[in-house]
């Protein structure tokens, strides 16, 4: 075992994907320069630069999957994909459904997501929820090393569309392009244990829409992905200090859901706390609530998302993402009374 | 009437001194996030920016605080939206890229593209209810491949909406250089759209102006819009840290974090031809070089100073100038970061 960061991992399991399968072509915008490792590895007809043309890069993404390739297309942002959606919602999650099964589009989008530097409502968002509204497509939001690596072998060989959502503040060459810029004088509330760790010395991939129990306990379950995760680690720890046993569950795939983990864990306390970056109404949290009712478990139900636009102002923008402290008070208060 | 070189050096001088209290403040970590700056792109937005008048509009990019400012938005509300304070512009719910002003009739997106049909939707309400009012939008060389920005342009010509597409043309979005991702020649582009397109040299305030002039014109008689090129240089790179920069000041220090990945990734045994690789490291190095060699480092590029050299006969006018500006923006910034919450 050794250790890598975050981005890290995934460039390496994709350096991996890429020596063992020729179809894997990767594009976006700067790619040749943010993917230089790989272009010197690989080559320009391989790695290669975009126009900003997202709507055409992404869907020509798309038709390149259809016809025999594995893209994978980067794009810049999340909150961007509001250009470009068509592709997706239209295309790519379509592909099999309208051709009766027999034709599928294994395109990956490699694309960072979420707050916590500074940058703004347009630029912080997460989206997954909104994304994995969409019948057809794949969602995969890791919260480490090992899990990003893994889950992007998973997601190349996945032969549909999969979204691969690389959260910022774990990145750690997002947060210096993007969040520092060479600056000593700012600092980010940066979760060590996402942003570096043990990773195995050759990929293997993760399944997709398995969930991982990172924390057990006993009083209530957190579900979260992604940062949340730690936050709801580093939750769970305080809960402990004032005697109430938190576990953890770490969703990794958003969608397809896995339901049998998620049920039984929430079985297990009667009491779920959901913690999610992504917007709160109409999203994830809501959906895990109905999921779990739907399979007859019992329990109580509090959650703990961003509720409005991500302010621009860095203590404003602390409040509204969920932070250690909201997600405190939900656990003491879920846990309460009657425990 | 032509322009007034004073004032437009005076704007150009304002807006500069500004941008460096805000890339102070940046490097100080009083400002977080990303940071792109207009400095470079002086002479474009004074030169456009000067002539427009109540009922005008703006749609900006991510480099909007240059206009805002020469528009005559208060410095210190730009400053502390950017510091994030409550009182700023916009309630510090903004931040740099998202800068508005209401009653500029002034939006700014960090959408690239966006632009387009921010100013044609300025455009149209000026059309139905506000005639002889313009909508302006400022973008990169890089947006101008973005498919809702050349949609609005063929919106603008078939309604012949009163519209000024300017185009910043660095030659650069982030690290791409422009040429290689651009077919064509932008500006038969737009007249391939039907939209007369006229281009000048954005270090040039005067040329700037006088294009700016008649497009502006065109579009308050109700002759539709026109697309403006005027190539410039952003001095910083992209943004506010762009690592790119960083290496060409200072490549000891920037250089063996990228050059050994890079090295240990190009020898690796499994991957292209060695040809193919060749090719890779060359795009990799020309990426560098060309910021090694890159005019964004000439100082002789810089609108300001240019700008300042046709105003030295009568050196007592231009210091006394000088000196007010300066003193302004430190009065500015002195003002904003007052009461700034730690
Ligand atoms: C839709 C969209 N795609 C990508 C980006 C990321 N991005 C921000 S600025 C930029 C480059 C813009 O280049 P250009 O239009 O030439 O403007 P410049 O920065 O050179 O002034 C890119 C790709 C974005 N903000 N929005
Ligand atoms: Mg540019």
């Amino acid at each position: 075992m050794s250790t890598m960061f975050f981005t890290q991992a995934i460039d390496d399991a994709l350096a991996q994907a890429m020596a063992d399968d020729p179809r894997i072509i990767l594009f976006g915008e700067d790619v040749p320069l943010l993917r230089r490792n790989l272009l010197v590895r690989f080559g320009p007809r391989r790695v290669r630069g975009t126009p900003i043309s997202e709507s055409a890069f992404l869907g020509a993404g798309v038709a390149a999957a259809m016809a025999g390739l594995r893209p994978v297309v980067e794009m810049y942002m999340v909150d961007f994909l509001g250009v470009c959606m068509d592709a997706l919602l239209n295309h790519a999650a379509k592909v099999e459904a309208f051709s009766g099964g027999k034709w599928t589009a294994p395109v990956m989008v490699r694309v960072p997501c979420g707050g916590g530097y500074g940058d703004g409502g347009q630029h912080e968002q997460s989206l997954w929820g909104w994304l994995a509204h969409i019948p057809g497509l794949s969602i995969v939001v890791p919260s480490t090393p090992a899990d990003a690596g893994g889950l992007l072998l998973a997601a190349l060989q996945h032969d549909g569309p999969v979204i691969f959502l690389e959260h910022k503040l774990l990145s750690e060459t997002w947060l210096e392009f993007l969040g520092s810029g060479g600056r000593r004088t700012v600092q980010y509330d940066v979760p060590a244990n996402g942003a570096k760790g043990a990773v195995p010395r050759r990929w293997e991939p993760l399944p997709i829409g398995k969930a991982m129990v990172r924390r057990t306990g006993s009083d209530v379950t957190i579900v979260s992905a992604g940062v949340g995760v730690h936050r709801a680690l580093q939750a769970a720890e305080a809960a402990e200090r004032e005697g109430i046993s938190a576990a953890v569950l770490d969703l990794r795939t958003i969608s397809p859901l896995d339901r049998t983990t998620f049920c039984e864990m929430v079985a297990h306390t009667g009491r779920l706390l959901v913690v999610d970056e992504d917007y709160e109404g109409f999203g994830l949290s809501g959906e895990l609530g109905a999921v779990a009712l739907e399979a007859g478990v019992s329990f109580k139900y509090a959650r703990v998302c961003t509720q409005t636009t991500i302010p621009y102002a860095r203590e404003r923008e602390d409040q509204a993402l969920p932070n250690v402290k909201r997600i405190c008070s939900a656990i003491a208060q879920l846990a309460g009374e009657e425990r | 009437m032509p322009p007034d070189l004073w004032s437009l050096y005076a704007l150009m001088l304002k807006s500069r001194l500004f941008e460096e209290v805000i890339a102070k403040l940046w490097h100080d970590g009083l400002i977080s996030g990303e940071m792109h700056l207009g400095t470079g792109e002086e002479a474009i937005i004074a030169g456009v920016v000067a002539q427009l008048r109540e009922g005008d509009a703006m749609a900006l990019d991510h480099r909007g605080s240059a206009a805002l400012l020469i528009r005559g938005v208060d410095p210190v509300l730009i400053l502390r939206e950017m510091l994030g304070c409550p009182d700023g512009l916009c309630g510090g719910m903004g931040g740099h890229m998202h800068l508005f002003s209401k009653e500029h009739l002034a939006a700014s997106s960090g959408i690239v593209g966006a632009e387009g049909p921010t100013a044609a939707g300025f455009a149209i309400a000026a059309q139905y209810s506000n005639p002889g009012a313009v909508a302006v939008a400022f973008f990169g060389d890089g947006a101008m491949n973005q498919g809702m920005l050349m949609e609005s342009m063929n919106l603008a010509s078939v309604w012949n909406l009163p519209v000024l597409f300017v185009c910043k043309d660095d030659g650069w979005a982030i690290t791409t250089q422009s040429a290689n991702m651009t077919g064509g020649n932008l500006n038969e582009r737009a007249r391939g759209l039907g939209i007369p397109a006229v281009e000048v040299d954005g270090r040039d305030v005067f040329a700037v102006w006088a294009a700016a002039n008649a497009a502006i014109e065109r579009a308050r008689s109700g002759q539709g819009p026109t697309f403006l090129k005027a190539r410039c240089v952003h001095f910083e790179g992209h943004f506010l840290g762009f690592q790119l920069i960083r290496i060409a000041r200072d490549p000891l220090r920037e250089m063996p974090d990228i050059a050994l990945p890079l090295t240990k990734s190009f020898l690796r045994l499994t991957g292209a031809t060695m040809r193919e690789r060749i090719a890779g490291l060359k795009t990799v190095m020309a990426s560098v070089l060309s910021t090694l060699r890159d005019p964004r480092r000439d100082p002789i590029n810089d609108p300001v100073p240019r700008t300042r050299a046709s105003l030295q006969s009568d050196p007592e006018r231009l210091r006394a100038l000088e000196d007010q500006i300066e003193k302004d923006v430190s009065d500015v910034a002195a003002y904003a970061l007052a009461e700034v919450p730690s």
